[in-house]
């Protein structure tokens, strides 16, 4: 009998053992709370309006979500470790154009980089990034001043994603053409479908059987093949593509892409 | 219902059925080795990528170094050596699975990885080629691959580590002896490494 509480202790031990050991080592990220997230205290608040604002500007005509953070610590990490990870977790960019880009301010490791997201590598280049950060930014940086530098590098990092009128219109255009959701329609047109199939088989499986002398009731309580093209059509639709009010990334991944600089 | 007795109701009722199994077999973990799976390879495609940006960068970088620093041919030539050793390696179907492979390639890119630093060292001695834009721009694209590789390969770490663990853990096990017997073990990056210590570029 104590061998088999001690064989119950086990497995009961075991089982909560993937919740004992810590979670891999992993940052620990801060909180995304709008598109300049100022843990280190660099801005004052009519800065970071200001950057705001700019910011929204730029993803409301090209999509492209940039993100400006500084930190108090990097924990240990490196700038590159850790900003391709906060870049995932966060998921600035939208999930299909991966266009996010991450401007990180680490003053007490005296680091600096911008973080690109995959879908934004061939415009904003680790060349480019290098380029802004070594005149844009780390010279008022190494003057001790941070807004200065951080807000030229917001703008010439904003200049190189809308420099080309015409790829960023396009840009646009084929993110408004993913949030028409296709998929959805897809889905909503396979649903649909579906039930016809369903609905048609039943109904005319019923109809043959009263026919053929059995109950009569069938097609009083089963749906015609209009039923469901009317409301998968009109009904479903809807769900896809609504905007939300506060600011959060789109689900964008990060591979890498950028620069890094120090001071 | 009368639907349950005749024949054409009694095909909806299966392919019901059918859809329903389905859903509970997926539930239930049939789809997670293959899905691990593709996601390894997927993530090893990536470090493939990865690496060949890497060698599709460096004979630019050498013709711009070689225009400042031609006296320095012997790290030169050990960088077009390894690049040629490491594109040129012969990559069988089954590498991710064949640790003989696997350890070779690893190899020719580590060996690649510290012919560029050298490289990159002795880009030191030379001001005017540190200025050179040119070779300014090469140096973060170069930069910007090497972080590029080391994500790649953690991320390859990683999906193979779950892929792995979950052909010898017990429903993925299970569903291997069943259902894929050819789910090998995948091959993973070594820890000593070169791109752990890439030399560090100072400017």
């Amino acid at each position: 009998m104590a061998a088999l509480w001690r064989v119950g202790g086990l497995l009961l031990a075991l089982a909560f053992l993937p919740w004992l050991t810590p979670a891999c080592a992993e940052p620990k990220f801060p909180e995304l709370t709008g598109r300049v997230v100022d843990d280190a205290s660099l801005l004052t608040y009519p800065e970071e309006v200001a950057i705001t604002a700019d910011l929204k500007a730029l993803e409301d005509k090209s999509s492209d979500q940039v993100v400006v953070v500084t930190l108090p610590s990097l924990q240990g990490y490196t700038i590159e470790d850790f900003g391709y990870q906060l870049g995932r977790h966060w998921g600035i960019g939208t999930e299909k154009m991966d266009n996010g880009v991450i401007l990180i301010v680490a003053p007490n490791e005296r680091k600096v980089r911008i973080e690109v997201g995959r879908g934004l590598e061939g415009v904003l280049t680790d060349a480019l990034s290098k380029i802004i950060i070594e005149n844009a930014m780390l010279p008022r940086f190494r003057e001790g001043n941070f807004s200065g530098g951080i807000k030229d590098g917001v703008r010439d990092v904003i200049l190189v994603l809308t420099g080309d009128a015409a790829e960023v219109e396009q840009r646009a255009k084929a993110r408004h053409d993913a949030d028409e959701s296709v998929v959805n329609w897809l889905v909503v047109i396979f649903w649909t479908l579906i039930i016809l199939w369903i609905a048609y088989s039943m109904w005319s499986s019923t109809r043959y059987a009263s026919r053929a002398g059995g109950r009569g009731s069938g097609p009083i309580f089963l749906p015609g093949p209009g039923w469901g093209s009317g409301s998968g059509g009109s009904g479903w639709s809807s769900g896809g593509g609504g905007s939300c009010g506060g600011f959060s990334g789109g689900g964008g991944s990060f591979g890498g892409g950028g620069a890094s600089g120090g001071w | 219902m009368l639907a349950e007795t005749h024949p054409r109701g009694r095909a909806a009722a299966r392919v019901i059925c059918l859809i329903v199994a389905g859903a509970m077999l997926a539930g239930c973990g049939i789809n997670t080795i293959p899905t691990l799976q593709e996601q390894a390879k997927a993530a090893w495609s990536q470090v493939l990528n990865q690496y060949q940006r890497r060698a599709d960068l460096i004979p630019n970088l050498v013709e711009t170094v070689k225009g400042f620093a031609a006296q320095e041919s012997k790290v030169l030539t050990d960088v077009v050596e390894a690049r040629a050793k490491a594109t040129q390696v012969q990559l069988p179907p089954d590498i991710l699975n064949n640790p003989e492979a696997f350890q070779k390639f690893q190899e020719a890119q580590n060996n690649l990885s510290g012919a560029l630093g050298r490289l990159l060292v002795i880009t030191e001695n030379y001001p005017d080629l540190k200025s050179n834009q040119n070779f300014l721009a090469l140096q973060s694209q170069l930069e910007g691959t090497e972080n590029r590789i080391a994500i790649a390969r953690q991320d390859y770490i990683t999906a193979v580590q779950k892929y792995n663990t979950e052909i010898r853990t017990i429903p993925g096990r299970w569903w291997r002896a069943l259902l894929y017997p050819d789910a090998e073990p995948m091959q993973n990056f070594t820890v000593k490494e070169g791109t752990e210590n890439v030399p560090e570029v100072k400017f």
